[in-house]
């Protein structure tokens, strides 16, 4: 009886439609995002991420109509992510009907930014997502650090002290991607999950390498997560979410059915 | 045909609340204002918030808005959401501590460093997600709506109402708490109707057919 732990498919949306990224770069069309946020919806789904993929600002305005046409029919939290730079992007997500923004490469650029969106618009909707990566030379205590640009470019940022620094700026919840696991089917990096959820006071959504039911439960037993993120998975209809919960339950973890 | 205010001084995400009620009453009229008049002359009020409390106090202010909730909150069908009901009570110890609207008695708390009664693990604040609402009293705003129902939460910060009474809903989260309180036309909850699937909308539905 209490708090359920919470899954939370993720829609790559590229000028509109969605796709997903295999170790992002690969993609393959997986449709329309209304019907499938809808179709999430009635599965159970507890929240919907969309990661706004699209390079060109132009079509930046395409994720605002997206996020308008959800938010009238599904009444599930919404999150949206990518391209998130500047308040007036989050006021205009917000607006749009999104319950939370996620804030990636801006916050490296600027950690700042963090602390002041939270200020504005509340630690609630402020989501910080992290892509982390293991430097961990062979023998020595493992170590990730925050990359950018799909997993390419190192920043030299130890991933344990951003995310603590975010939290400490206002954050309302983590999004963790393992770059070693993202698009792999390997399951989570748990070691990574379990070190950032256990080193902050805030909500840690795991991200990165689910290709089977054990690996999101593994992600909340073993990597302490408080929610599951994953795509393909669901994408392809290989599991429904309600298989994904009626599987966490009988590994006995609460959910919402 | 009802005419519904959200109230609007620039705090959270309207449009979700207004959707959600133009979605369970298609036949309503739903309006997002912070024009008083529209709020006078409408039927039912509903009263959101997100964000600080110093800044929803701040906002009410600002938008000369406070007399206007007041008298709603005694005399029409009134929703409080999230913020709302917190910024009902007498004072809430966010940000330093802020004077609130002293419509309910009662205090509002930080959830603080909490450790979870059966694994000793830390839990997470904001208390985030998915929790069952336990109704401790019958209210038309429950009808059809099965005990202990999940809800979305999103709060650092709990109701303490001073009189037990006025508690209608409790969760769980390390200990029990209020998350719906209730007096009269008033009904105020800590959770997210309009972001709570079936439940959530099955008590927009019973608000805007509750004539108290």
């Amino acid at each position: 009886m209490g708090l359920a732990k919470r899954i939370i498919p993720c829609l790559d949306v590229d000028r509109g439609r969605v796709v997903k990224g295999v170790r992002f770069v690969e993609i393959r069309d997986a449709g329309d995002p209304v019907e499938i946020a809808r179709r999430y919806d009635q599965e159970g789904a507890d929240e919907i991420t969309f990661l706004d993929i699209t390079a060109s600002s132009d079509d930046r305005e395409t994720m605002v109509h997206v996020v308008e046409q959800v938010a009238s029919e599904v009444f599930i939290p919404l999150t949206v992510g990518g391209g998130i730079r500047t308040l007036d992007d989050v006021r205009r997500m917000l607006n749009a009907g999104a319950d939370k923004v996620s804030i990636n490469t801006a916050a490296i650029h600027r950690p700042e930014f963090v602390r002041e969106a939270a200020e504005r618009f509340g630690n609630q909707c402020i989501v910080v997502a992290i892509d982390a990566k293991s430097v961990q030379q062979t023998g020595d205590t493992p170590r990730w650090e925050i990359f950018t640009h799909g997993g390419r470019r190192p920043t030299g940022i130890d991933a344990i002290a951003w995310a603590q620094r975010m939290a400490e700026y206002g954050a309302g919840e983590i999004l963790l991607t393992s770059m070693d696991r993202d698009g792999t089917k390997s399951g989570f990096d748990l070691e990574l999950t379990r070190a950032i959820s256990e080193a902050v006071s805030i909500p840690v959504i795991a991200s990165g390498g689910v290709g089977t039911l054990d690996h999101l439960a593994d992600g909340v037993l073993f990597g302490k997560a408080d929610a599951v993120l994953a795509a393909s998975i669901f994408h392809f209809a290989e599991y429904t979410i309600e298989q994904a919960k009626r599987h966490m339950q009988a590994r006995g973890i609460e959910v919402r059915l | 045909m009802t005419n519904i205010a959200i109230i609007d001084y620039g705090m959270g995400n309207l449009r979700s609340v207004a959707k959600a009620f133009e979605h369970v009453a298609p036949q309503a009229q739903v309006r997002i204002t912070h024009n008083r008049h529209d709020i006078l002359a409408a039927d039912r009020v509903v009263f959101p918030g997100q964000g600080s409390i110093r800044d929803c106090m701040r906002e009410l202010a600002h938008a000369e808005l406070i007399d206007v909730v007041q008298d709603a909150a005694r005399n029409k069908p009134f929703l409080g959401l999230c913020l709302g009901p917190q910024a009902l009570l007498d004072f809430s110890e966010e940000n330093g501590g802020v004077e609130c609207l002293k419509i309910l008695p009662g205090r509002v708390v930080w959830f603080g460093e909490l450790l979870d009664p059966a694994s000793g693990e830390r839990l997470k604040v904001p208390h985030m997600g998915w929790n069952q609402v336990h109704q401790v009293r019958d209210h038309l705003l429950w009808k059809g709506i099965p005990q202990d129902s999940r809800f979305y939460f999103v709060h650092s910060y709990y109701l303490q109402p001073t009189d037990e009474a006025l508690t209608v809903g409790q969760s769980q989260y390390g200990f029990h708490f209020t998350v719906a309180i209730a007096r009269d036309n008033l009904f105020a909850v800590q959770f997210h109707p309009e972001k709570s699937a079936q439940a959530g909308l099955r008590l927009l539905a019973n608000f805007i057919n509750w004539n108290p």
